[in-house]
């Protein structure tokens, strides 16, 4: 075994790159099956909800392009250069085309299979490397993000962002810089301090005792749908248990191809909760969640965890399928308000929860929950997408923006911190924005956020009966 | 009998051409907006097929223009250097239209995808070639109308391949084929000219030369805009499946059906072998053991559909029908329909292998040439299943055999090449929707004489004398005909229920 990996941290012991050794340009741990590859008939039907190919009506930006790409690299046909690495690059792993796929082609697999090969066998250039470096030592520690999240607040609240804005010295900026800037969410300092409790009762009868992952920009960024998480999960009759041992799932680094950083994280994740008994393990978070669901494959080569971590996976539940599942006991209270349901990719796409978040969601009554154009396609958040990618990022943005704004809602809902950062950067004013289970957290407590936060911007809730086009 | 004329033979001849050389790279990326140009081999790869992926050729260059002047700017330096080139679509055919030429270019109009102007008033669209069939239903769908023609594949198909196809789909029994749906079109000819066939009105005055263009699979130039008609979306549709105790009695329900006035939406026919196969992939809820049955489609005004639909099934009935079910809801109409489009892939259910012919006969000789068929097939000792589009006459035989069994298949060849010979014979086509391409170019000689491929391959060097404009695809190279047919793989898509082979 000769080891050819070029990045310290992505070590892997590895035969070395042969034309003949059956794997093309790719290397022998893992590389993309033909069994996967030949399912694919080139039929066409995952083109319209590839968000690249939107784009660009390339083909070689289209899963069925992909695909012929991995072909060409298992045949030895094409070099692995920056060409060829670019098109696996530019995907936003949304899997828009699995469900779109009539021939059951598991693009998934094979996308997580060619990126980890691209991560060993080449290399990036120093800036991406850099970049890509800052993103993978900041977003997986909570820890290191409550700082960042302080020096933000500062940066906010000394005038310095305006200054920056009203300069445009923002533009100066690199472009993958200026997104870090505009996407970074404002930090509530009341909620760094905050942590989920390791046990949290249910109220009323025990139905469930559940394991509950709190997330690392969630915990940080978002500390307050966390809190609604277990809220509503409590009231709802479940034992919430969140191991405070529990530190990143690995999902970003799993999506990105850093598969021995996923693995450990992995392994981490699956060691935290062996100490508790739980029947489910609740993600609140679509990317994290559908990273838990493959910690089964993940590990399937490490004879100390396979077992573990295909039971791991599956306990693994979306909140709002537990809640779907469990069905509601805790009373609701009205809010009378038009919501736009936006699909997080992970969630619709990647674990096929549809159904279930909507269902929770009109348990509420009086809440409109109503659709958006183009639902299929991803908001162009994508994991560090539109850290990396920030132009077709933009573009997507803009797209999913105007799609919602189609619909006329008076708030919009998504499962995912990133989609909703992402949506928010590119609506024009203020649009109330929430993860469904706040939503329901307010109804189970008798408020209702959407009025309060109308009334607060000042903006009229626009009545989709009567509204013009163009009011906003 | 000669196959060819020396006539024909000189038309379709190549000609001296030229090659894609680094200047012409840069003359064509000067025309084109930036992005438009895509040159690197492992990219030009992915180019190389269509939806057909038995055949490919890598093109020399793939350019991805965004306006019809930008087209018109590519195929005139084409023309200048002699230079073949293929307009494709969303690459979604499977007859390989889309096939590159070797040394030649690509012209994709995957990033012409404006709906220009929708006039509601007049039920009228202006689209750009990229656009897809089911994009265009459903930019128009808030003012109730949609695009009739609506092919299998229409999510992601696209309009400029349905003219180029001239695409039907289930519903063209009672709506026409997609020539019946387009006014007029901005043609870019093989010397980059841009010109407009047709015109606001569905009269043409002169030589139909919109008609022509439709359907002629990219052969006599690039379509880049596409004026359609609109239809009202129907108030009412109704679906039944009737059970006969025979193809022959089920035939003549077709045929009271049409005598009777009645214009379904659509008209299909499965027999006792088709509706085994399709209940153990999809369990529709056809009659199992049932030698025939029918599944009727009506749409348009409410009052009249109900009429109508009570007069379907007392034809249905006084030919013998022995069940009716009706489709209550939109659930299980769609059941009905799933059911009859995986019929073609659920045939690997009942069956290790087998072939299918795609042949056409005239409607009144349904019942007889059923008959023959199954005389054919008993004479042969090899099981033929039927599935078909009874209100046009589209025959769908697919002859069940097993290659294990030596001699076989040769034998299950003869047997399919026999039935589409009995097609033609009687007075019908060996083509059907999903187009000649470079798949079934060589079969053309099956129904076209000498003198109709000449007269075909006049018209196509009227429009394209340098013969640059898709060259081999739908009219037989003599050099390159001869080939057999392979045997039939079912597309997975037909496997689950999607698309059908017509």
């Amino acid at each position: 075994m000769t080891d050819i990996s070029r990045d310290e941290d992505q070590r892997v012991s590895v035969q070395p790159v042969a034309i003949g050794n059956g794997a093309g340009v790719f290397d022998l741990h893992h590389p993309p099956s033909d069994e996967l590859i030949s399912d694919c008939v080139h039929c066409g039907f995952c083109l319209p909800t590839c968000p690249t190919y939107a784009l660009w009506g390339e083909e070689m930006d289209s899963p069925r392009g992909r695909i012929y790409l991995m072909k060409l690299g298992k045949e030895g046909k094409v070099p692995l250069d920056d060409t060829y690495t670019q098109h696996f690059d530019m995907c936003l792993g949304c899997m828009a085309c699995v469900t779109a796929c009539p021939s059951g082609v598991q693009y998934d697999k094979l996308i997580e299979a060619v990126r980890p090969q691209l991560e060993r066998n080449r290399r990036r250039s120093l800036t991406d490397r850099l970049f890509r470096g800052m993103i993978f030592a900041l977003f997986p520690y909570p820890s290191r993000l409550r700082v960042a999240a302080v020096l933000g607040e500062l940066y906010r609240r000394l005038g310095l962002r305006s200054l920056l804005h009203r300069t445009g010295l923002v533009s100066l900026l690199p472009r993958r810089l200026q997104a870090v800037e505009a996407l970074m969410p404002p930090a509530k300092l009341r909620h760094l301090a905050t942590r989920t409790p390791a046990v949290t009762l249910a109220v009323g009868t025990t139905r469930r005792r559940v394991g509950f992952l709190t997330g690392c920009v969630q915990r940080v960024f978002f500390a307050d749908v966390n809190q609604a998480t277990v809220r509503v999960l409590t009231a709802e009759g479940c034992e919430v248990v969140a191991p405070p041992t529990q530190r990143c799932c690995g999902a970003l680094s799993e999506h990105a191809g850093r598969e021995p950083e996923a693995l450990d994280r992995a392994r981490g994740l699956i060691d935290a909760f062996a100490e508790v008994e739980v029947d489910t393990i609740v993600a609140n978070v679509a990317g994290c969640g559908s990273t838990l669901k493959e910690y089964g494959r993940l590990l399937r080569d490490d004879p100390d965890y396979a077992d573990r971590a295909a039971a791991f996976s599956a306990k693994v539940q979306d909140v709002s399928e537990l809640l779907a599942e469990l069905g509601p006991v805790a009373e609701r209270h009205p809010i009378e308000a038009r919501l736009a349901y936006h699909d997080a990719c992970h969630l619709g796409h990647a674990q096929g929860v549809r159904s279930q978040p909507r269902d929770v969601l009109r348990t509420i009554p009086g809440l409109q929950v109503t659709d958006i154009p183009e639902a299929e396609i991803c908001c162009g958040s994508a994991g560090i997408y539109n850290l990396v990618h920030p132009e077709p990022a933009e573009e997507l943005g803009r797209r999913k923006v105007d799609n919602v704004l189609s619909v006329k809602p008076d708030a919009l809902a998504t499962a995912n911190p990133g989609c909703l950062l992402q949506i928010r950067r590119y609506w024009p004013g203020e649009l109330p924005m929430f993860h469904p289970v706040e939503l329901l957290d307010a109804s189970i407590r008798g408020v209702d956020p959407i009025a309060a936060a109308t009334a607060r911007s000042g903006r009229p809730r626009l009545d989709a009966r009567t509204a013009e086009p163009g009011s906003f | 009998m000669t196959t060819y004329t020396e006539e024909y033979r000189e038309l379709v001849a190549e000609t001296p051409r030229g090659a894609v050389t680094a200047a012409f790279r840069e003359e064509v990326a000067a025309v084109v907006s930036p992005g438009g140009l895509i040159s690197e081999p492992a990219q030009l790869h992915t180019y190389e097929c269509d939806g057909l992926t038995g055949y490919r050729v890598t093109p020399a260059l793939v350019v991805l223009p965004a306006t019809t002047e930008e087209v018109a700017a590519v195929v005139r330096l084409c023309a200048r250097h002699r230079i073949p080139f293929v307009a494709r679509g969303a690459g979604t055919g499977l007859s390989g239209g889309a096939l590159p030429v070797a040394d030649g270019i690509v012209i994709g109009l995957a990033r012409m995808r404006k709906m220009l102007s929708v006039d509601v008033d007049n039920q009228r669209a202006v689209v750009q070639p990229g656009v897809t069939n089911a994009g265009i239903s459903a930019a128009v769908g808030g003012h109730d109308l949609y695009f009739a023609p609506d092919p299998s594949s229409q999510i992601v198909c696209t309009i400029g391949g349905n003219v180029a196809e001239n695409s039907g789909g289930a519903h063209c029994l009672k709506y026409g084929f997609t020539t019946n749906h387009v006014l007029a079109l901005t043609f870019v000819t093989p010397d980059g000219d841009v010109v407009t066939l047709g015109g606001d009105s569905t009269d043409q005055l002169g030589p139909d030369l919109r008609a022509v263009v439709l359907g002629s699979e990219g052969t006599l130039g690039i379509v880049t805009e596409i004026t359609v008609r609109l239809l009202r979306r129907p108030e009412a549709v109704r679906t039944l499946v009737a059970d006969f105790p025979d193809a022959e009695q089920a035939g003549n329900a077709v045929s009271d059906l049409v005598a009777a006035g009645i214009v379904p939406a659509a008209v299909e026919m499965l027999d006792e072998l088709a509706i085994e196969a399709c209940e153990k992939a999809v369990q529709a809820g056809y009659t199992l053991g049932s030698p025939a049955a029918l599944v009727v489609e009506l749409d348009g005004v409410e009052a009249e559909v109900e009429e109508e639909f009570e007069r379907v099934q007392e034809i249905c009935r006084r030919n013998a029908s022995t069940h009716i079910r009706i489709a209550g809801d939109p659930v299980e109409r769609a059941k009905v329909w799933k059911g009859r489009k995986a019929a073609f892939a659920a045939m690997g259910r009942i069956s290790p292998d087998y072939f299918v012919q795609d042949g056409v006969i005239p409607r009144t000789k349904l019942g007889s040439t059923l008959t023959r068929i199954r005389e054919m097939s008993d004479a042969a000792g090899l099981r033929v299943a039927n599935v078909f589009h009874a209100g046009d006459g589209n025959l769908h035989p697919l002859v069940l055999y097993d290659a294990a069994v030596p001699g076989q298949a040769e034998q299950a060849e003869h047997l399919a090449t026999a039935i589409v010979e009995l097609c033609v014979e009687q007075g019908g086509s060996i083509t059907g929707e999903h187009g000649v391409g470079s798949d079934k170019a060589c079969s053309m000689v099956k129904m076209f004489g000498p003198d109709d491929l000449t007269v075909m391959a006049r018209i196509r060097a009227a429009f394209d004398p340098q013969g640059l404009c898709n060259p081999g695809k739908v009219l037989p190279t003599p050099r390159l005909c001869g080939e057999r047919p392979g045997p039939y793989r079912p597309h997975p898509l037909e496997s689950a229920g999607i698309i059908e082979r017509l």
